[in-house]
């Protein structure tokens, strides 16, 4: 039997949701719609009566004082009459829909044993005059995503629940001994594997050896574990390197990349705080006597463009687990969040076939992290939101996670004789081949084929397992703990048992229905799940700790000692491989990368000598603009621990550098948090643009108050297709930006992450997204009291630019207004760069700075307008004053975006102290603070070049995204 | 001096515990974490405790609603042991997530029977923010003793606008001066959006039950505790943040009293 309840809010209640969506109605350019309904729908199937089916609606899913609820109702008794469109979206059966589990918990809590389902769907009564292609971009542009909803066609129906009938089990092998390449290459594409000939080849000849055709297990064991997502094969593998800057040529053998760039960096710098680096799923460094930290970033690109919200909610809680299992379990205490968007006013036409709308993608994808982020509790602190039309059909979804762990729980070993415990949620067909599906490119076919790839997250199945981890860990019940992430149980058993060997019998794990095949169990991605290592003797108590707070904790197998991974199901070997093989035996590839620097076109600056309207425009660039609407739907404050937060000044408003965190509430010692990341400046030479980004993480601690005494940086690469090599040149490029600049300034890296195969097909061109490099900072700042905001306090006081200007404007926004890229790109000066970093944190500890702002996009003119109107405050500012290369034009002065600059707000009293510590560096007393609210620039000849209110400097600045 | 205890009830989804608790104990209380289940199971039993406070999260996903499904927890298992806590004339805090519990499980506003005549639903915003907002102190309450000035506490939740059954509910909160706190602007004005975060029906941000034992708010006191998380803290001249006199007087009555 099942019951279908209609909840709506009552007729005087302000229907927030309806509302909500008749403004992204509007957005669609769609203007004739009245009103917009909002109905939640949930179909309950059990035997229960019409007693307890009120009953349930009366008290578990009707808020009485708001809503109204109606039971096996025709849609008409709740459609206000004049109401002229109904649409119902409901999941596609086998899409986990989220709040089912805890509407059952709630079911049960009533004393009602009898239900045996719930499935929601959403109702959305429209009124007004839509022509029924309106109503189909409503529907499909805003209200569902078919790859893992529908919209509900009779009245009424029922959801079939997803595949209930069970699997009987058939062994099946795939015939690589008997095929050719082209065969080869055939079950490679067909199976999804993105697996090319050479590998398949080493494949084939290992079974041939074994003279016997593998399983399609072992193949997808094989797929997965060589996977690029996995395996990171170009970085790792062989590169053959060509570089030609103004005929310049030169070439070179690189034999692993990321060792001999990245990975070198901290192994030549050997800072003895870093405790486990490139190691484990995130890097350690130390914090204090008894705490280390861990940070790592991921991306979750594909799945986001697929489904944002459900792309971005599995990207958070993906990354989550990184910290979790690092080490014995860290517990996870902020999030960061960087992603790249097409523009949201992107025309519809010109969106590629089988991709969203950016403005959708966006909304979706800060909704999912907003979902995910909130309720796990973890504050979303620190991000950068960027946005150009190479991102249209592939957009990028950093997401971050730093943890916190007592020292002695660092380090995790497995031992042979533990037993192997899967917990958290139940495993599903969600996510299968999700690993191999980021190893390839997007095609308007992606949504059919990788739809399995797509899923929705559970934030609070997260939560309440991370709860549980840690009592388990500060209980020292388990030797080790993984995350299944990409791969599933396959990477997770097989990391953990590569020096043991392990045994699994794939029956066990719970399902979530039971129709999967032993292959799908072991590959599927699932969410919310961990394993651990756990001694004999410790199993029951684990296992009633973990049921104590109603998570699922599962005994799935054994490590072994027999360097084999040997699965079985139902008694029946389906697998049955060598570590070694598994592990070493993918073949080095050597891939071709050239770099040929192109010369860019140069600008046609302006003659006119005013600049208001070049200012204006630089703040309501997209890139520029106030990302309030973002930064607001995070809960930054969770934890208490948020010192300096993302929105700051008079009105909580301005955009700060960084974000300050005291991950110990008893302690004043903190985590200074920031990122840079600047795609454009790739586009002239990825190598500055590597230099520029760490220049740019680094300055924003500096800025914020801290110093760069215990700074790791994290390396996030996102790129095209590796095997083109115009594509890798340019990452090969940027690595050697990194690894010059970290080493230069002294700073490690400590884990880094590289999505590669970036691209989307349109018609049969294949587009990259622009090579884009995210580096992460965290820097441990020794009292969090001693913090600097970016907003000017007091009229009256100094205004110092500290840092050489140069004419460095290639890149830039301001040639960007003008329309073209240029080729003097912002390069990184690094022994002046230090020192000035070094002076300005000696200046704040000493309590001498009263705000400071780093100068990044838009330069001096959009840094210090953002520091008057975060302050509600004008100023006065003269370029002749500023610290620059000759013969620089008043514009160039305000809008290059050299590298390593400041604005500094100092009080008179303060000026000879200030001044005795920078000494001998590029730095100018250039203006005051004003009692008014004007907002104005000299030029070199001291005549006004902009003249504004802040109110207007503020306003272009907040208009473009608040929406 | 003895320092009284503190049952911080958690669950699935709760994620404000241990601020809450880390609150209680520079406060001079013993706070304790308990989940609901142990409760339930009576490996614990609330009588033990002084103080009940149920901090902020998102118990069960609040799906069916904010913080419906501990709401019924309470109401339908430990409704008892929650009687007998109260007639002991012993407190219950609820911020945030909690308020919503107490609200939507009747104890707040509070009828002697558990009807629910109040609701805290989705902010008109229709989104969840994260903001500062000044509070304007009022009625009579245990927990907010010696507040006389408006203070300064973050929100940040997506059903926070506090609605009632009818009017006449209203006239009693405010007949009784179980109203705490309001929402108001800077100068202590009450004024809308985005002073009043959700829409809350008379800028509604705090209320207690008839005997001022009983304090449900939305804003999170445990996020201003020290003045480090003050946002603007170079110009804040206090010693202390906001919220910490709200946990402070939840302990010096316990210890007086209880």
């Amino acid at each position: 039997m099942v019951y279908r309840i209609e909840i709506k809010d009552k007729p005087a209640q302000f229907d927030a949701i309806g509302e909500g969506i008749k403004k992204d109605i509007l957005d669609l350019g769609i203007n004739n719609v009245k009103e917009v309904g909002f109905i939640q729908v949930y179909n309950i199937e059990g035997e229960l009566s019409g007693l307890e089916a009120r009953r349930i609606c009366s008290d578990l899913l009707t808020d009485k004082i708001s809503q109204d609820y109606f039971i096996n109702s025709g849609p008409s008794q709740l459609s206000p009459k004049q109401s002229q469109f109904i649409i119902e979206v409901a999941y596609n059966p086998g899409v986990m829909d989220p709040v089912e589990d805890s509407i059952l918990k709630g079911i049960k809590d009533l004393g009602i044993g009898s239900v045996s389902s719930v499935r929601t769907a959403k109702k959305y009564l429209i009124k007004g005059r839509l022509s029924p292609a309106q109503l189909k971009t409503v529907s499909e542009k805003l209200l569902y995503n078919k790859l893992i909803q529908h919209i509900v066609k009779s009245k009424g129906q029922v959801q079939a629940q997803p595949c209930g009938w069970g699997y009987s089990f058939n062994l099946i092998t795939v015939d690589l001994l008997g095929a050719a390449d082209k065969e080869l290459l055939k079950i490679s594409r067909g199976g999804q594997l993105f697996l090319n000939l050479q590998e398949m080849r080493q494949i084939k000849s290992y079974f041939k050896k074994l003279r016997r055709n593998p399983t399609d297990c072992e193949l997808e064991t094989i797929a997965q574990t060589w996977s690029e997502h996995c395996g990171h094969k170009t970085f790792r593998g062989r590169i053959r390197y060509t570089e030609k800057i103004k005929n310049k040529k030169k070439t070179k053998l690189i034999n692993n990349l990321l060792k001999s760039t990245i990975m070198k960096v901290t192994k030549e710098l050997k800072k003895p705080w870093c405790v486990s680096v490139f190691k484990d799923n995130s890097g350690i460094i130390r914090f204090d006597q008894n705490y280390n930290v861990c940070f790592k970033v991921e991306t979750h690109n594909h799945p986001s463009a697929l489904e944002p919200f459900g792309g971005a909610n599995t990207g958070i809680g993906g990354v989550i687990r990184d910290p979790l299992g690092t080490g014995l379990g860290a517990k996870p205490i902020l999030n960061t969040d960087v992603f790249c968007f097409g523009p949201p006013d992107y025309p519809f036409s010109k969106v590629p076939q089988g991709s969203l709308h950016p403005k959708r993608v966006m909304k979706g994808v800060v909704s999912g992290v907003r979902d995910y982020g909130n309720k796990m509790g973890i504050p979303t602190i620190n991000g950068a939101v960027l946005f150009h039309e190479g991102f249209v059909g592939n957009p990028l979804v950093y997401c971050g996670t730093a943890g916190i762990m007592p020292r002695d729980k660092s380090f995790k070993k497995s031992k042979t004789g533990d037993l192997i415990v899967v917990v958290g949620g139940r495993t599903g067909r969600d996510g299968i081949h999700g690993a191999t599906f980021s190893s390839g490119e997007l095609t308007h076919e992606s949504e059919k084929l990788s739809s399995g790839a797509v899923q929705i997250g559970n934030p609070i199945q997260e939560k309440k397992m991370v709860d549980t981890i840690l009592e388990a860990r500060d209980a020292k019940l388990y030797d080790a703990i993984t995350d299944c992430g990409a791969g599933g149980l396959s990477s997770a058993v097989g990391e953990m048992g590569q020096e043991l060997g392990a045994r699994v019998d794939l029956e066990k794990v719970p399902l979530k229905y039971a129709d999967l095949s032993y292959t799908e169990i072991w590959i599927s991605e699932s969410q919310e799940r961990m394993v651990l290592s756990v001694p004999k003797e410790n199993i029951e108590k684990l296992i009633q700790l973990f049921e104590s707070e109603n998570v699922q904790a599962t005994l799935i197998g054994e490590f072994t000692d027999t360097k084999r991974l040997e699965l079985y199901y139902e008694n029946n070997l389906v697998c049955d491989l060598e570590m070694s093989f598994l592990h070493d035996g993918l073949p080095k590839l050597e891939k071709k990368a050239v770099f040929i620097q192109a010369r860019q076109k140069e600008p046609r600056l302006p003659s006119g000598k005013n600049l208001n309207k070049y200012l204006l425009k630089l703040l309501s660039q997209y890139d520029i603009c106030s990302k309030e609407w973002v930064i607001r739907q995070y809960d930054h404050e969770v934890q208490g621990g948020s010192t300096l937060k993302p929105l700051v000044g008079i009105h909580n408003d301005g955009p700060s550098d960084a974000s300050i965190v005291k991950p110990l509430l008893g302690s004043n010692k903190g985590l200074v948090i920031s990122n840079g990341i600047n795609f454009r400046f790739g586009f002239i030479d990825p190598y500055w643009m590597a230099a520029s980004c760490i220049d740019e993480a680094l300055r924003q601690i500096i800025a914020v108050g801290g110093s760069l005494d215990e700074v790791a940086i994290l390396d996030n690469f996102c790129w095209g297709n590796p095997d083109k090599p115009d594509r890798l040149g340019g990452l090969v490029r940027a690595a050697y930006g990194c690894h010059d600049t970290a080493l230069g300034f002294g700073v490690p890296f400590i884990s880094g992450k590289d999505s590669l195969n970036n691209e989307y097909k349109v018609r049969h061109k294949s587009i990259a997204i622009p090579g884009t490099l995210l580096i992460s900072a965290m820097a441990i700042m020794k009292d969090v009291n001693k913090k600097v905001t970016m907003y000017v306090k007091e009229p009256g006081d100094l205004l110092y630019a500290v840092g050489l200007t140069r004419n460095e404007l290639g890149g830039s926004h301001y040639y960007n207004l003008l329309g073209s890229l240029g080729n003097n790109l912002p390069r990184v000066y690094i022994r002046e760069a230090k020192e000035t970093f070094k002076r300005l944190s000696k200046a704040s500890s000493l309590g001498l700075i009263e705000a400071m702002h780093d100068c990044s996009e838009g330069g001096i003119g959009v840094a210090a307008a953002e520091m008057a109107f975060s302050g509600g405050l004008g100023m006065d500012i003269f370029l002749g004053e500023v610290p620059c290369g000759s013969q620089m034009r008043d514009d160039e002065i305000l809008f290059s975006e050299s590298n390593s600059r400041f604005m500094v707000e100092v009080k008179r009293k303060n000026q000879k102290a200030f001044e005795k510590i920078l000494k001998g560096l590029d730095f100018g007393l250039a203006g005051c603070v004003s009692k008014g609210k004007d907002f104005r620039v000299y030029g070199r000849d001291n005549k006004p070049c902009v003249d504004m209110s802040i109110a207007e400097l503020k306003e272009a600045w907040q208009r473009p995204l608040r929406w | 001096m003895k320092r009284p205890k503190v049952c911080i009830l958690r669950t699935a989804g709760t994620n404000c515990d241990k601020e809450t608790a880390f609150a209680f104990e520079k406060s001079g209380g013993q706070a304790e974490l308990i989940h609901v289940n142990r409760l339930i199971n009576k490996a614990r039993r609330i009588a033990d405790y002084q103080i009940l406070a149920i901090p902020g999260g998102f118990s069960y996903g609040d799906d069916a609603g904010a913080g419906r499904i501990l709401a019924n927890e309470l109401r339908f298992k430990l409704i008892e042991d929650i009687r007998n806590f109260i007639a002991q004339g012993k407190l219950i805090i609820g911020i945030c997530n909690g308020f919503q519990i107490l609200v939507k499980s009747g104890l707040l506003p509070g009828n002697g029977d558990l009807n629910q005549e109040a609701s805290l639903i989705i902010n008109d915003s229709n989104k969840f923010e994260d903001r500062w907002v000044y509070l304007r102190p009022q009625g009579r309450c245990v927990w907010t003793e010696g507040i006389k000035e408006d203070i300064y506490l973050p929100v940040a939740h997506g059903e926070g606008k506090f609605v009632v059954l009818n009017k006449q509910v209203l006239a009693r909160l405010k007949k009784n001066r179980q109203v705490i706190f309001q929402y108001c602007d800077n100068h202590g004005r009450l004024s809308g959006y985005p002073d009043n975060p959700n829409g809350s029906i008379d800028n509604i941000a705090g209320i207690s039950d008839k005997s001022g034992r009983i304090f449900g708010l939305m804003p999170h006191p445990e996020r201003h505790i020290q003045i480090s998380q003050h946002p603007m803290q170079a110009a804040s001249k206090k010693r202390q943040g906001d919220g910490m006199l709200i946990f402070k007087n939840g302990v010096n009555y316990a210890r007086k009293h209880l």
